[in-house]
């Protein structure tokens, strides 16, 4: 069936994504990542919204999309600060946090 | 059966309004209280406006009443038009035709209920109401113009216009009132207020015991008030269930029960009995009537609304409104000998002859209304329930008026005294309005032909006499005399004769108007006082008879210095007597011409020539004795057009003569089905020969004490004067009445000593042994279990528990110390990894 395809490419863009969030040591790498993971989220809400002949998933994914630009524009911001702070992106240098 | 014909009766909004009157005052009331102080008119306009609006309603109340009663008279007239042609003056009872009973308009909100029984708040107008409020409404109103003035500059002049806008309305609410319950209410609102307002000026210790002991002597009757309703609740209540889909509280139901043949005779008597109780205490009876004179010590406005229309007559209102309870509790209508009856004859005789002992103008006032209230306790108890309304109308306007000129004389022409031996006569020429207008009320107060109090009065002696009681006729016809003595005694000492005192025109330092004061108020200290006093040759000079009564008050004031005032004291320094102020004159005036023309609202003896048109209090006030069918009563909801059936169309009452069984109302239990508010009261057939005797009575009064006043005050006849010092039968006489029968000392070294004392001190023994020990022990038990508690619960077990908490958050959170590495890439691979787990654990959920 046509919606399972979808559904399986999904989880693989999710898992690709998910790799690259804990793989990744470049911050807009693992921004790129989270990105295919929402990417992922939205071909599911799309693929059910299909699925039901209801309109509500693709509404939802409009909106995941829009968050997912806030989202990475911030992001983005935070990188650029850090940047100029340290002169790198590295995330494994960035554990001040450390508890 | 019956004569079933349905009967419209207009209403109209006054009268469903009607308790606005009574919540108008309450609002003033509160504002006054709030707000007073920064008024214009320190809250007095306030309290004016509140009793303006109230008698507005009131009076809108009255004449939709009669429009109302009117509308059922139109109603006969058509139903009964052949028989009316006989022409309008015959009585109705001859044409073989009751006039129909007018339901009350009723407008209630139950505040309260429980288990099925429903407390109201509310109004219940009939035509005894609305005489009633509008009567009320109207006496406060002038009242309070005259208090405008004559408590000017008073320290605590706002909070007195709010207790006395408060007392009317306990009145009006009281007035009003639809059901036992909101009764109490009022009768307590005004019993709080009454002991606000006689202790007024309670920095003298004589006015707060003055105060103190009205209070506590209403009480003693108060108690047979809430005795009195339970009992008449739980005779009335099974009944009124039954038959009225009402309850043991309502009025109506509790009139209707008593009549209905069906009610306990022995809730009924001691239903009555207690009640009565109550009226005693409120409306100065024998033997509870000493706190009245001693509530002189309030300011004489307060004196002139509680004994004109406010307060004293709660209690007669009382017997009137649920008057079938006394007229089958103690057989009025059989013609028995009532306790009301007793009481009532042996008030008007004993107040009367303290009248004559009194030297304070208005404690001769105060016992003269306790007589008079006598009047309304006899025509009550006696049957005559019309002439006792009567003259509660009538005895409003003239005994206010003479409160009012006797503060007239003590604020302009005695210097605040109100001893007549001392500080008053031959006020005559100086306040010619107000010697007129006492002259008036006398007159009226004493029963001479045409004023108000002839045509009340000498009803209630015709209708006492025609009932049958011939001998208390002529104890009240004894009492009309000693009426006309004592008044004639009073009026000579204030106005005729020579001035004396402070009408001389002397004037007091300060000193001695304080000690002046004292004396006047101490209530019954019967040391006799000297004709004479010292400080009479000082001289004070200032001001002297300004024309101006009160030009200089302000300045004057501001000179005198001290803000200590007593009793009518504005601080302003008098000169010789004047006549007072307009605001003081012209409520004296309205209230003259009312005692010149209330009696023509019943001028009965005018009947049979003018027809029974004139009887307009007969014709709208009084209920008219016929039964209504229940259903009909029941289906007319609260100020709604009432459609009224006849229930019976002959009843034999109004037979007034002895032939034979009296039927109908009162007498025979109304047909099942029907219920009778008011019992069937005769009315005495006004005869010729009884006014003359009863003017006679009066004039004789009269004559003797004119001629002994003049020989006695005027002329020092010595034959007469001393005569109390050397004949010991006259001077035991002298000394019982001056010691007013020895039952203040009876009520306070007796009863009080006998009782209170070893109360007291049994009391305090159960304090210091029981109480206290009590109080001691669980103190001491508590803190030893505060000392066990503290070491075992609070050391171990609660602060265990706290630092055990911190201790494991502690270790914790060093356990999960690794956790926090700071790296992201292992925070993501944790999320993710709780993430899978939960999803995980929510596909097996859902697909099992």
């Amino acid at each position: 069936m046509l919606a399972v395809n979808f559904l399986l490419l999904a989880a693989a863009l999710f898992a690709i994504g998910v790799y690259g969030v804990i793989a990744r040591r470049n911050a807009v790498m693992v921004l790129m990542s989270i990105e295919l993971i929402l990417n992922a989220v939205s071909l599911n809400l799309v693929a059910f919204a299909l699925m039901t002949g209801a309109v509500d998933g693709q509404v939802f994914a409009l909106y995941v999309i829009a968050i997912a630009a806030a989202e990475v524009g911030v992001g983005l911001a935070m990188v650029l600060m850090i940047y100029r702070n340290r002169k790198s992106i590295a995330l494994d240098e960035l554990s001040e946090m450390k508890g | 059966m019956l004569a079933a014909e349905a009967l419209e009766l207009s209403s109209g909004w006054f009268l469903e309004n009607a308790w606005l009157t009574g919540l108008i005052p309450v609002i003033g009331f509160a504002i006054i209280i709030a707000f007073g102080k920064k008024l214009p008119m320190k809250g007095a306009e306030i309290g004016l406006a509140s009793m303006a609006a109230s008698l507005v309603i009131a009076v809108g109340a009255a004449l939709q009443w009669v429009q109302r009663t009117d509308s059922a008279e139109g109603h006969s007239e058509e139903a009964f038009g052949l028989l009316r042609a006989f022409g309008r003056s015959l009585p109705s009872a001859t044409e073989g035709e009751a006039e129909p009973f007018i339901p009350p308009v009723v407008k209630t909100w139950v505040w309260w209920q429980n288990s099925g029984l429903e407390f109201g708040i509310g109004s219940s107008i009939d035509g005894l109401a609305v005489l009633i409020l509008a009567l009320v409404a109207f006496i406060a109103l002038l009242v309070q113009v005259f208090s405008i003035d004559y408590v000017r500059d008073d320290r605590r002049y706002t909070h007195f216009f709010a207790a006395i806008t408060l007392f009317a309305g306990g009145m009006l609410i009281m007035v009003m009132a639809e059901n036992m319950v909101q009764l109490i209410l009022g009768w307590e609102i005004m019993g709080l207020t009454s002991f606000m307002l006689i202790g007024h000026w309670w920095e003298e210790e004589a006015n707060s015991r003055a105060a103190l002991k009205a209070f506590f002597t209403v009480r003693v009757g108060d108690v047979g008030l809430l005795v009195g309703t339970a009992i008449i609740f739980f005779g009335a209540n099974q009944w009124a269930v039954d038959n009225l889909d009402s309850n043991g509280f309502n009025i109506a139901a509790i009139q209707a029960w008593a009549l209905s043949g069906e009610a306990n005779t022995q809730f009924l008597l001691w239903g009555a009995v207690a009640l009565f109780i109550a009226c005693i205490g409120k409306s100065g009876q024998f033997p509870l009537h000493t706190w009245l004179p001693d509530a002189m010590a309030g300011p004489t406005p307060v004196s002139s609304l509680l004994h004109s229309s406010t307060m004293v007559v709660a209690g007669v209102f009382l017997v009137a409104r649920i008057y079938p309870v006394f007229w089958e509790g103690f057989n009025i209508g059989t013609g028995g000998l009532s306790f009301i009856a007793i009481i009532g004859s042996i008030t008007i005789v004993i107040a009367a002859l303290l009248a004559f002992v009194q030297d304070d103008i208005k404690k001769v006032l105060a016992y003269s209304t306790v007589s008079q209230l006598g009047y309304m306790m006899l025509g009550l108890g006696t049957g005559a329930w019309l002439p006792a309304v009567f003259h509660i109308f009538t005895h409003a306007f003239f005994k206010c008026a003479l409160f009012l000129c006797a503060g007239s004389v003590a604020h302009s022409g005695s210097h605040h005294s109100f001893d007549m031996k001392k500080d008053m006569g031959g006020l005559r020429k100086k306040m010619p309005v107000t010697f007129w207008a006492w002259i008036i009320s006398t007159l009226a107060l004493t029963g001479v032909f045409p004023f108000a109090g002839f045509w009340s009065k000498d009803e209630i002696i015709d209708n006492v006499g025609a009932n049958g009681y011939t001998f208390l006729q002529w104890v009240s016809l004894g009492g009309a005399a000693l009426t006309a003595m004592y008044m004639t005694r009073a009026t000579y000492l204030t106005f005729f004769g020579e001035p004396r005192g402070a009408a001389a025109g002397h004037g007091h330092d300060d000193a001695h108007a304080e000690e002046h004061e004292m004396e006047h108020i101490s209530v019954g200290a019967p040391e006799p006082r000297s004709l004479s006093s010292a400080a009479n040759t000082q001289h004070g000079g200032e001001g002297s008879a300004s024309d101006e009564p009160h030009g200089g008050h302000g300045a004057s004031a501001a000179v005198d210095g001290s803000d200590h005032h007593h009793d009518d004291h504005h601080g302003d320094h008098h000169g010789g007597p004047h006549e007072s102020g307009k605001l003081i004159l012209v409520p004296i005036v309205i209230l003259v011409f009312f005692a010149i023309v209330a009696g023509f609202a019943n001028p009965t003896p005018l009947a049979s020539r003018f027809g029974e048109g004139v009887e307009v209090l007969k014709t709208y006030v009084e209920p008219r004795p016929t039964p209504v069918i229940i259903e009909e009563f029941l289906a007319t909801g609260p100020g709604e057009s009432v459609a009224l059936t006849e229930a019976s169309a002959v009843v034999a009452a109004e037979s007034g003569e002895e032939g034979g069984k009296k039927a109908g109302c009162g007498f025979t239990a109304p047909e099942p089905g029907t219920a009778c508010f008011f019992p069937g009261v005769s009315h005495a057939e006004p005869k010729f020969t009884k006014i003359l005797l009863s003017l006679a009575v009066v004039a004789i009064g009269y004559a003797l004490a004119i001629a002994f006043c003049v020989s006695f005050y005027g002329r020092r006849n010595p034959k007469l004067v001393g005569l109390t010092e050397r004949n010991t039968v006259l001077r035991g006489g002298f000394l019982f009445l001056k010691n007013k029968y020895y039952l203040d000392a009876l009520y306070e070294n007796v009863i009080v000593r006998a009782i209170a004392h070893p109360i007291a001190k049994m009391a305090y023994w159960v304090n210091q042994n029981v109480l206290d020990a009590t109080v001691n022990g669980v103190g001491i038990g508590t803190r030893k279990t505060g000392q066990w508690v503290y070491d075992n619960i609070d050391q171990k077990i609660v602060d265990g528990a706290v630092n055990g908490s911190g201790w494991a958050a502690s270790e914790a959170g060093h356990a999960m110390q690794p956790t926090q590495s700071g790296k992201i890439g292992q925070y993501g691979a944790l999320l993710f990894g709780a993430a899978t787990v939960g999803a995980i654990v929510l596909v097996l959920v859902n697909v099992s």
